[in-house]
């Protein structure tokens, strides 16, 4: 269907000194799911609080304790899998994955294996370069989360937090259809908006809400799969892409030294920019899964999907097309602006009852330029909507000149107020008044003779006279009318 | 006063009731008995105090008039049940020191209808054995003795600590688990009642887990009656228990003495095993003659998959011990030895921890769910577990009210007469049981008479997935035409 996404993406390849690499790469992306309590037990999920302040008996693997499902974690999974266009499945099984660590207090984590929740979906991914991507989605299923070891507090001994056992992740596992290192950033940027749109997780990659498992192999192009790494627990979108580059070139370099890859868990050490090896396939572990027998198979009716289904927001895709074909916003505009919630949801504000270019381009050039200069969120914008949509308002009406609007918006984020009250306060109104215009430029006129016969030889100087009034008017003068008097004044 | 022993439960409530004793009479008796019979070695704990207390709080709601079902009846509990502020440690040195600070959904239902603690009783390690020699705290001893004889004899396990209870008159009644025979057979060796409700009639939460697809918690009494009023309160759907049942809980006693006439009782032809010693066979016989004397009908049945339940079992079981037991590993609670890091802090903690048979059954489950070898293990005998429902499905489907079977192919053995055989041997004590447990039904074991040398020996009826009172029913009937089964004090 996407011409772009068809053709070979020589682009994409990377040299190497014996010939051109395909970079193939592959996602399991942990979510945290947006709850109040714990999958399995009714303890609370808040971030913060004290160590083990938000562990439950359950949590903790006390004897004879058993889990509970949580109905809030699995309607989230549900409503992940619609808003990936997958299939979901209304009968799925909770395994055991087995295996010994401190912060994993039951000596096993509580999975989906052979039967998850989720099967296959898709994610349409569009670059910047105006290809657009199709990345298949393999599965998602549920899973408690560990809890934390702390190494640093002690001489001998380690401490286990374990507020964050037992919490519900989603694992969402890619197909391996990514190609490149901007691919994947694309894809998990997508993915992560998409998450925020459905408010099944909040995204926050540096609590650590949202991590990626990365899986990276190379191969000549058109050949089969070469053998993958997986990078673990890579947590910020930046990092995968750098993750991906390193480790294709090193996958590259070994294989053209005459070497091979082995198959192996690595990790990304942000700080070098590098991968380092944390297990090879033969330290793997056995989980030796099976279906906890303390939990019933999932099950729920096509009924309760469709409720889920009806109940979905409007997400990206769909708010992207709306915003093209309702508010005749660019594509590329209306990626940019779709790409965060609440930026979107800022836009609408402001351009509810106004013309929807001017608001876009007010907020992604001043307003997100803005924010962006200062490193804060949309958020916590100083300019509220109904701030920036007065200021529209006053340039529609001519009351000010886009120029000053600038100003305004400038002393509106900086100190806030109604901006009529502002214009009225600070004198910025437009001066449309065209007997004090006129006085203006027979003054710029009667000042600057040579100009003025120079101008009519070389009609470009106008901008010249525009420029002196404006700046005689502070600004304050209508821009149409000071050309029009300009031109009939000296003749142009 | 110490003959208010001899009383049954349901003797026990008509006597408070009517003001011939107190409950506080009452449970001394019971402590005083307890206090004679240390060298029976079935209880871990004795909480006096706890019991004292209770008595009390029951002897002043019966003055109130506010008597509830079990008000003032002395029980002991097996170790595997989370009892909160009391040692809970399933017999195991690993749950050294834990008291837990919650109390399971089933005994917590007992103190709720006014039942008092008397303690915590003696079991095989996590439930894993058949003899109660596996215990950390030393086997339990059968108060029963083969005649002539001053041998010690194993009470059957894993529940043993409640059977030799519930025979020496150490308390009126007791909880027991059953995971593959763990009530019905140390009932059996003991002649006690013993029932093993239907998988999801009783919570598991706060029961300390063996294997969660096949544990259940159950009652071992006197009397089939005792039984019935202990399971009555026991029973019940427990949100904390997803795999429990909401089913309401009849009243089971009602169906105490209920006629059987026209009942059909299937006879499993594969029940009748290679080299069962004759006194099992005619036990059997005898069984099928009470039943037909009472009017029901005896039909011959087939449950064919039948042989291979014992090996299924010894899969499964120990597949979801292995994990189950993972929990223990010396960071939160219970036993730790340390050791240089982590990994030799987890080996030294559970090398000393568990004992031998838990560990057997730790490797075992560990290797049938390793890579490789799921497959050929575990998955295929949950296969085979299936067929054994379906076997048992169909023949009730056929029109069989209850399944008569023995309980055990033998009568109690010797102390260290089994344990240093093979442990196929040992295991070989469930094989009329394991099944009920793989099927998910309800089983219930009566005392049916003794052996030549004077040891109980025992009827098994099974049932329809949660018709306990058909169980109750019939082998109310057994206990008419059998009799009661009291062992000679000699401790």
């Amino acid at each position: 269907m996407n011409q772009a996404a068809a053709k070979p993406r020589t682009s994409k390849l990377i040299k190497g000194a014996t010939g051109d690499w395909e970079i193939v790469v592959g996602m399991e992306v942990h979510a945290q799911v947006t709850s109040h309590a714990k999958l399995f037990s009714g303890a609370p999920t808040g971030f913060g609080g004290a160590p083990n302040d938000h562990v439950s008996l359950v949590d903790a693997a006390m004897p004879g304790m058993l889990p509970v499902i949580n109905g809030e974690c699995v309607a989230q999974a549900v409503r992940t899998g619609l808003g990936l266009d997958a299939e979901i499945n209304l009968r799925s099984v909770f395994d055991r994955k087995n295996y010994f660590y401190p912060d994993l207090p039951q000596g096993y984590q509580i999975s989906q294996y052979k039967q998850p929740i989720v099967g296959e979906g898709t994610v349409t991914v569009d670059l910047a370069d105006g290809e657009t991507v199709t990345v298949g989605i393999e599965r998602l299923h549920l899973e408690q989360d560990a809890g934390k070891s702390i190494h640093d507090q002690h001489a001998t001994m380690s401490f286990v937090d374990l507020n964050r056992s037992g919490v519900a992740l989603m694992e969402i596992v890619s197909k391996p259809d990514i190609r490149s290192a901007d691919q994947a950033k694309a894809f998990l940027t997508k993915l992560r908006s998409i998450l925020r749109y459905l408010g099944t997780c909040d995204g926050d990659m540096e609590k650590g809400n949202l991590r990626a498992d990365v899986n990276v192999s190379v191969r000549r192009p058109g050949e089969p799969l070469g053998t993958r790494c997986e990078i673990k627990n890579v947590n910020s979108i930046r990092f995968v892409g750098q993750a991906i580059d390193f480790e294709a070139r090193r996958q590259v370099g070994l294989i053209e030294d005459g070497g091979t890859v082995e198959q192996e868990t690595r990790l990304f050490d942000p700080g070098r920019g590098e991968t380092r090896s944390m297990r090879s396939k033969e330290e793997a572990h056995d989980y030796r899964y099976f279906p906890d027998p303390d939990l019933l198979p999932l099950e729920f009716d096509q009924a309760y999907v469709d409720q889920l289904a009806a109940g979905l927001p409007e997400l990206p895709d769909a708010r992207k097309e709306r915003f093209v074909g309702a508010f005749g916003l660019s594509p590329y505009d209306a990626d940019v602006l779709v790409a965060e919630k609440e930026n979107a949801e800022y836009f609408e504000a402001v351009a509810e009852g106004r013309d929807p270019k001017i608001a876009a381009n007010w907020v992604i050039n001043e307003l997100a330029g803005r924010l962006n200069r200062e490193g804060r969120e949309i958020a916590d914008s100083p300019v509220s909507t109904e701030q920036l949509g007065a200021i529209i308002d006053l340039i529609g009406e001519g009351t000010i000149s886009g120029k000053i609007a600038k100003d305004l918006f400038e002393i509106v984020w900086a100190e806030g107020g109604d901006p009529r009250v502002v214009v009225d306060e600070r004198g910025m109104k437009q001066v449309t008044d065209t007997g004090a215009i006129e006085a203006l430029v027979d003054e710029i006129i009667a000042a600057n003779p040579d100009k003025a016969r120079q101008v009519r030889e070389k009609p470009a100087m106008l901008g010249w006279f525009v420029g002196q009034v404006m700046k005689a008017s502070q600004g304050k003068a209508n821009p149409q009318a000071v050309n029009a008097l300009l031109k009939e004044k000296l003749g142009v | 006063m110490s003959d208010l022993t001899t009383l049954t439960i349901a003797e026990i409530r008509d006597g408070l009731a009517a003001g011939r004793f107190s409950a506080l009479e009452l449970t001394q008796a019971y402590l005083a008995a307890m206090e004679a019979a240390r060298e029976l070695n079935a209880y871990v704990v004795e909480t006096p105090d706890k019991a004292l207390g209770m008595a009390a709080e029951s002897d002043a709601r019966i003055a109130r008039g506010e008597a509830r079902s079990l008000e003032g009846v002395p029980l002991g509990i097996k170790d595997l049940f989370c009892t909160e502020g009391v040692h809970a440690q399933a017999a195991s040195r690993i749950l050294d020191g834990f008291k837990p600070v919650y109390e399971s959904t089933v005994t917590g239902n007992l103190w709720a209808d006014g039942a008092v603690m008397l303690g915590k009783l003696n079991m095989d390690e996590f439930a894993m054995g058949s003899s109660n020699e596996t215990s950390c705290y030393g086997p339990v001893v059968n108060p029963w003795r083969s005649a002539g004889s001053n041998a010690p004899m194993v009470p059957g396990g894993s529940s043993g600590g409640s059977a030799t209870a519930v025979a020496a008159r150490l308390c009126a009644g007791a909880t027991g688990t059953d995971t593959g025979g763990s009530i019905r057979q140390p009932a059996a060796f003991t002649g006690t009642v013993g029932i093993k409700p239907t998988y999801g009639r009783c919570s598991r939460w706060g029961i300390i887990a063996f294997a969660s697809s096949l544990d259940q918690a159950g009652p071992l009494s006197r009397t089939v009656r005792d039984a019935a009023i202990m399971l009555k309160s026991m029973a019940s759907v427990d949100p904390k228990d997803t795999t429990s049942v909401d089913q309401p809980v009849p009243d089971y006693e009602a169906s105490v003495g209920q006629s059987v006439k026209g009942l059909r009782i299937g006879v499993p032809r594969e029940y009748r095993i290679d080299g069962m010693p004759p006194e099992i066979e005619a036990l059997w016989e005898r069984g099928k003659a009470w039943l037909a004397d009472a009017g029901a009908e005896m039909v011959d049945i087939s449950l064919p998959h039948t042989k291979y339940a014992l090996p299924a079992y010894y899969i499964v079981a120990p597949a979801e011990a292995s994990s189950n037991l993972a929990r223990y590993d010396g960071v939160r609670y219970g036993l730790r030895v340390p050791g240089d890091d982590i990994v030799s802090m987890y080996e030294n903690t559970r090398a000393a921890g568990f004992g031998k048979e838990v560990k057997r059954r730790v490797m075992i489950g560990t290797y049938v769910l390793s890579a490789g070898y799921y497959d050929a293990y575990y998955l295929r005998a949950q296969k085979v577990r299936a067929l054994i429902k379906r076997d048992f499905e169909t023949v009730f489907a056929d029109g069989v009210d209850a399944i008569l079977t023995p309980a055990t192919p033998s009568a109690a053995f010797g102390v260290a007469e089994k344990a240093v055989a093979s442990p196929i041997e040992m295991y070989l004590n469930d094989i009329f049981t394991v099944t009920v447990n793989m099927a998910g039904l309800p089983g219930i074991a009566v005392p049916a008479g003794l052996d030549d040398k004077g040891l109980p020996l025992a009827l098994q009826l099974i049932g329809r997935p949660f018709d306990e009172e058909m169980l109750f029913r019939t082998g109310q009937v057994i206990e008419d035409a059998a009799g009661y089964f009291v062992p000679e004090r000699w401790w």
